[in-house]
């Protein structure tokens, strides 16, 4: 589904991976480059975990550089801040969204305040991988938009890429950051294939996935591809549609985004998670207050319902879809056309 | 013997001993009346003069030190301070037992731990004053930030531990928590870790009777906090936590365990919480008076000052200078903190990240502007 997305800055070389291989080499080469990046969660050693993200990482560089933990997030999380307090870069996995909810305590408490509770003496970089979203099928507990707890804790870089490369080159960056990033995975994406560059913005840099002139679809993580297929479903309708992947939430890109807005003069901001105090709430927020007199029409947002995240069978109606991002468009006082 | 569980030799992995395992009287070697109870050898480290009255001084300038912070609080010095007043044994000899090499991870009741380990007491009062959330330089004092949501400071001592293992370096991690953070899951996460890891640290809990007003009859149901160690498959060692001795004694001994490979230890300290929670605390709704009146005369200074004049090391000098000590420390406290603390609005924004976003830059912006523009309707007499 990514084949699409990354035209800029592809290599010169013809060799597809998946996403969840793109996260592998990252780390791989992270923990070459670096002696003091360690990688450990549940079942990310022997099995190389549930989806195969750290695989072979134990047999190549040891059960010292990546381990399994006992079954307890907090622990985790806490083991994690302890290590980088002795100069390691950890990079831990919270087997999937929500069973990142345990550790959330040491995140909030105590990764996000370090830094700031010792005026720089104790920086905390740590890395925390987290596979989120729906849209696979999961049972309960396994497809949650955890993102919204996260960008709201000061303290934390909360970026979740959209493609191959951009999962290679934002969990390179994440790993050198000296700051905590929360590393949202969407798990959708793990099985999507492009050719790797591993060159590409720097976090806190938003991307203009596709241009256009109508209207500005702003999207991150699993929600970028289902706005290109939106984009590409609009020319039918009429509307050029331009499409910013944010891939980093927090810090978050005010000028490119805005710079998209005041060109289009229309937004419609897409993501999984509820939409009531959800992340998009604020880019709205955001993007009212600053581009008011570009806005031809209120900022729409198309979002998840106020729900616990639904059964498998009933995913489908829950997920921002192509057709309901269509309705938002329409529904962008087109009158003047 | 009072060694709850040490980890078996034989590979079973399943502690030896349970006999021994549920005896739950806490190890003693100095009495209420400052008698050696002469488990100890007579060679032993901790029973050196000069190492004696060391420890008598770190707990009388300690206790000082607690004192006039609590005195402090009453003259509006420190927005708060929870006294360690009674639990110096604990807070001092912990501290003595560890090389400076070695980490500690302190709790908001633990500044006279702190001041013994060196740090600067107006430093060590930064949370409580309410300037800074913590004053001190924990890199350079190998001592973490105080930690106040309970117990999650133990799995950093965990990873601490697992890392310098990791490293190949002998330093030990060693964190503090009380009888009421037994109960939190951090707890059991970082002693589960620990043990799997084999990392070196220690967890020593003061158990002082109380969480605020909840009696440890209302935390737990077991007979010693020290046998969680059996389910944990480490070593559990249940002390007198007002025998300054013996606290010396086993925090010694778990470091040199866990330097040597050993693991790590659960020490229960068994003391008492004198003073009420803070100062905002009022203890007479959930205590009788004559519960602390049992604990008055099992003073850990008071014994070993028992102790030490019995053995005529107490000399007329000696004494004079510890005083001397304790009360320079107090005045230099009562000047120290007579000051107004600086506090700079900038710091506000500084230390978030380690480079501010555009986003943190404007609003730092922002209050700059608002404070300025206060500033010029202050100097126009507006």
């Amino acid at each position: 589904m990514t084949a699409t997305l990354d035209a800029a800055g592809r290599a010169a070389q013809n060799t597809e991976i998946s996403l969840a291989q793109a996260v592998n080499r990252a780390l791989r080469d992270a923990m070459t480059a670096d002696e003091k990046v360690v990688v450990f969660g549940e079942d990310v050693g022997v099995l190389g975990g549930v989806f195969r993200v750290t695989d072979g990482l134990t047999r190549d560089f040891g059960e010292q550089r990546c381990f399994d933990t006992p079954l307890a997030e907090a622990g985790i999380m806490g083991t994690a801040i302890g290590m980088a307090m002795y100069g390691y870069r950890p990079v831990v996995e919270m087997q999937f969204d929500a069973f990142s909810y345990p550790a959330f305590e040491q995140i909030a408490s105590h990764l996000a305040k370090m830094r700031n509770r010792t005026r720089g003496a104790l920086p905390l970089p740590v890395v925390v991988r987290v596979p989120y979203g729906g849209g696979i099928g999961g049972v309960e507990h396994h497809s949650d938009s955890s993102e919204g707890y996260f960008v709201a804790t000061p303290g934390l870089h909360v970026v979740t890429p959209a493609t191959v490369s951009d999962a290679y080159t934002m969990l390179r960056a994440a790993i050198e950051s000296d700051d905590p990033v929360i590393f949202m995975e969407p798990k959708r994406l793990y099985w999507s294939k492009d050719v790797l560059s591993t060159t590409g913005p720097e976090i806190g840099r938003a991307a203009i996935r596709r241009q256009g002139t109508d209207a500005t679809l702003i999207a991150y993580g699993p929600t970028v591809s289902t706005a290109l297929e939106t984009a590409e479903a609009a020319r039918a309708e009429g509307y050029d549609l331009e499409v910013v992947d944010l891939r980093s939430i927090v810090p978050f890109d005010d000028e490119t985004v805005c710079a998209s807005v005041r060109k289009t003069g229309r937004a419609v901001v897409i993501h999984e998670a509820a939409g009531f105090g959800g992340t998009g709430a604020e880019i709205a927020a955001r993007v009212s207050e600053r581009c008011f007199h570009w806005l031809e029409a209120p900022v729409r947002r198309v979002t998840g319902f106020d729900i616990p995240y639904p059964p498998p069978k009933l995913e489908r109606h829950h997920l921002p879809s192509v057709d309901r991002i269509l309705d938002a468009v329409a529904s962008l006082q087109w009158e003047d056309r | 013997m009072t060694v709850l569980a040490t980890p078996d030799k034989t590979g079973s992995g399943f502690p030896l001993g349970f006999d021994t395992i549920l005896d739950p009287s806490p190890l003693q070697y100095l009495d209420e009346h400052g008698a050696l109870s002469g488990v100890l050898r007579d060679d032993a480290p901790e029973l050196a003069p000069d190492r004696l009255l060391a420890t008598w001084r770190a707990m009388v300038v300690g206790r000082r030190f607690d004192v006039q912070a609590t005195t402090m609080v009453r003259q509006g010095r420190l927005a708060v301070y929870p006294s360690s007043y009674g639990q110096e044994a604990c807070e001092i000899g912990a501290m003595l037992a560890l090389r400076p090499t070695d980490w500690f991870f302190p709790t908001y009741r633990d500044c006279v731990s702190m001041v013994t380990r060196g740090i600067d007491p107006v430093e060590a009062l930064t949370l409580l004053r309410g300037d800074w959330h913590c004053g001190y330089d924990p890199q350079r004092w190998r001592t973490a930030p105080q930690c106040t949501p309970l117990a999650t400071q133990a799995p950093h001592a965990a990873g601490l531990a697992h890392a310098a293992r990791l490293a190949g370096d002998d330093t030990v991690a060693l964190a503090f928590c009380g009888d009421g953070g037994t109960s939190e899951g951090d707890f059991h996460e970082a002693l589960n870790f620990a043990a799997v890891y084999q990392a070196p640290a220690i967890f020593f809990v003061q158990n002082n009777q109380y969480a605020i007003s909840v009696p440890l009859a209302k935390q737990t149901h077991a007979a010693a906090l020290a046998h969680k160690a059996v389910g944990y498959g480490m070593a559990g060692v249940r002390v007198d936590g007002n025998d300054v001795i013996a606290v010396q004694h086993v925090v010694g001994e778990a470091a040199a365990r866990a330097r040597a490979g050993g693991g790590p230890t659960l020490i229960e300290a068994v003391t008492y919480r004198m003073q009420a929670h803070t100062n905002a605390d009022d203890a007479s709704r959930y205590r009788n008076d004559s519960e602390v009146e049992y604990w008055k005369p099992r003073d850990p200074l008071a014994r070993l000052e028992a102790y030490l004049k019995a053995c005529g090391l107490l000399t007329d000098a000696v004494v004079a200078e510890a005083d001397q000590a304790a009360e320079a420390l107090a005045d230099d406290l009562r000047t120290r903190l007579g000051e107004e603390p600086e506090v700079d609005h900038r710091d506000l924004f500084r230390h978030v990240y380690a480079r501010p976003t555009p986003q943190l830059l404007e609003q730092a912006a922002g209050l700059q502007a608002e404070l300025d523009a206060a500033e010029l309707d202050a100097e126009a007499g507006r």
